[in-house]
């Protein structure tokens, strides 16, 4: 067994995937795969050779129409095992995760997921990740023959598109009847919001008077195209917003390239969700709040008379072209 | 319906302090309690119990301390609980917790549905579910906020099923299925209920059963540290590497930070 694959239901992740996979497999001496899964997932394979991949792995059966986390790690174990990979790399988007550990499983092997960095010390692959509700990061090594990653989504970029024939390589897969029926997929309504996927993120907290002021967060939000989360209090005591939009301990966990706190005092209960964000800044008229201790820019001062100011600055500056 | 629910006991991370030298977590001596996840489990199984009847079941593998953790499952209103707590046990990987609890399922051998918190409060992992799901080979969903149980099943009679309605980043999804199945929960399923006293007195007096190795048919090679299939080299608090550039002035701080954020290619609207 020696091969890195990467699979992710999403082509951008699986793109990103393939450029850590591309380093990885460098250093490591390694062949880089895509695993493709799904009916008619054949018609895909080129932007994945362009990006990195050397072969495709084909699995094309009626059985994978929806995503169901049984048969999918049934298709890409036999799909691992026709490829002889031993590192196998998933973007842990919901399904991801789902699957990566059923895969494990399938193969005896250990498995990290949420992994949030990837680097070779001393011949190994040393895994990163979040740990005890967000408090740490922990490192990890696999030590199975057989090793299945599961990778946060978005942590890498597509490599330049370079010009690559590669080779596709059906898989003829044996799989069992579905055992779950999709009865509906209906999108999700307004009120519930994905923060785990947002790209710009603002977030208020104690530091809002009025639930009505709300209006205000969210025209900093919209002049951002971001969404709005918030601390454990707005959501849980005060139900100002819903318990989908606290990001934090035991709420949502994001990493955008901009999050906005807005009359966030910082506790580490709440800041754990947005470690990861690209740029924090913080607007708070308590000069010596935890907040400023984990920003990148603050703003000492009223919200109110902030973010009245932030927007109409956006606006002129971002504006224009809208 | 015969409910299995899988529970594990996590310190309670709100108490951890940092060492600031070594950023090492002081985490000894924290009181154990279960997760958000793990209650709307057990709250959801008591629930489809107290409406369909049956039985429901706490299992959960942990430290000694987990008898007294457990004791708040039964007060919420498990029928029964079973603890492995035996050294063998502990410091266990995913891999390694997942085999116990799947042989314990094993033995408990009636049940319909085994119910569990998507993924605890302390990792967050969320590889319990998909690996039980795996050894027992059975059907699973996650992130799972709604779950109705199908009494009316025309199609095949005699065979209980559920719908569930399980949270994608793009959408809900209403999945149905055939029992026994795993279905791992979030905390949008339910409000736990708080345990009366009343409850909290008479949970002592619930089965509590201790399982060994013996008892679930699992021997020394497969579990503690000769099955650890991954290792952890540190577990250290972040290092902060942010700016931490303060503006005390507005108008300034306005212009600033719109500045900086423009050079930072972070404005792309």
């Amino acid at each position: 067994m020696n091969g890195i694959i990467v699979y992710s239901e999403l082509e951008e992740t699986a793109l990103g995937l393939l450029t850590k996979g591309r380093e990885l497999a460098t250093e490591l001496d390694k062949p880089l795969s895509v695993a493709l899964l799904g009916n008619e997932a054949a018609g895909q394979v080129d932007v994945y050779f362009t990006h990195g991949a050397t072969k495709a792995y084909v699995g094309d059966d009626r059985a994978l129409t929806h995503f169901q986390a049984r048969t999918y790690a049934a298709a890409l174990a036999q799909v691992v095992t026709q490829a002889e990979a031993d590192i196998i790399l998933i973007g842990s988007t919901r399904r991801g995760r789902e699957l990566a550990p059923r895969l494990a499983q399938k193969l005896t092997a250990g498995c990290v997921t949420n992994a949030m960095g990837l680097s070779i010390q001393d011949d190994r692959l040393v895994i990163e990740r979040r740990s005890l509700g967000g408090n740490t990061i922990s490192t990890k090594i696999i030590t199975s023959p057989q090793q299945v990653i599961a990778v946060m989504p978005k942590l890498y970029d597509a490599l330049p598109e370079a010009a690559v024939v590669g080779e596709v390589i059906p898989v003829s897969l044996e799989l069992e009847p579905l055992t779950t029926r999709l009865m509906e997929r209906r999108p999700k309504e307004a009120g519930i919001v994905n923060l785990e996927e947002a790209d710009v993120l603002v977030c208020v907290g104690r530091g809002l008077d009025n639930e009505d002021d709300l209006s205000l967060i969210h025209a900093l939000a919209d002049s951002l195209g971001g969404m709005v989360g918030c601390t454990r209090p707005i959501s849980h005591e005060y139900h100002w917003l819903s318990e989908d939009q606290m990001v934090g301990l035991s709420g949502k966990e994001s990493s955008p390239r901009l999050y906005i706190a807005i009359g966030i005092s910082g506790q580490i209960q709440h800041t754990v969700g947005i470690m990861d964000a690209k740029v924090i800044v913080a607007i708070n008229n308590d000069a010596n709040a935890p907040i400023f201790k984990v920003a990148d820019y603050g703003i000492v001062g009223d919200l109110y008379q902030v973010v009245p100011k932030l927007i109409e600055k956006l606006r002129s500056e971002l504006g224009r072209r809208r | 319906m015969n409910i299995i629910v899988c529970m594990k006991q996590v310190i309670d991370l709100e108490q951890i302090r940092i060492k600031p030298k070594t950023r090492e977590p002081v985490i000894e001596g924290l009181p154990f309690l279960f997760g958000d996840f793990e209650k709307c489990a057990l709250e959801e199984a008591v629930r489809i119990k107290e409406k369909h009847g049956g039985k429901v079941t706490a299992l959960a593998v942990g430290s000694p301390k987990l008898r007294d953790t457990i004791k708040e499952a039964l007060a919420i209103g498990a029928d029964e609980a079973i603890i492995l707590i035996e050294p063998i046990f502990q410091d266990s990987d995913a891999m390694g917790s997942a085999r116990v609890l799947a042989k314990a399922i094993e033995k408990v051998g009636e049940y319909d549905l085994i119910l569990l918190g998507d993924s605890s409060a302390d990792e967050y992992s969320g590889e319990i579910p998909p690996r039980i799901a795996e050894l027992l080979d059975l059907p699973q969903v996650g992130f799972v906020r709604e779950i109705e149980v199908m009494t009316d099943n025309d199609q095949m009679p005699g065979t209980k099923k559920i719908r569930v309605v399980r949270d994608m980043e793009d959408a809900l999804e209403v999945v149905e299925m055939a029992l026994p199945a795993v279905v791992g929960v979030t905390s949008e399923l339910n409000t736990p209920r708080l345990a009366p006293l009343s409850a909290i007195l008479k949970a002592s007096r619930k089965p509590l059963n201790e399982w060994g190795p013996d008892d679930i048919g699992v021997t020394a090679d497969e579990l503690g540290p000769k099955a650890l299939v991954v290792e952890v080299l540190s577990n250290l608090a972040p290092i902060q590497d942010r700016k931490g550039i303060n503006y005390q002035d507005v108008e300034e701080g306005v212009a600033e930070v719109v500045k900086a954020l423009k050079q930072e290619g972070v404005l792309t609207q």
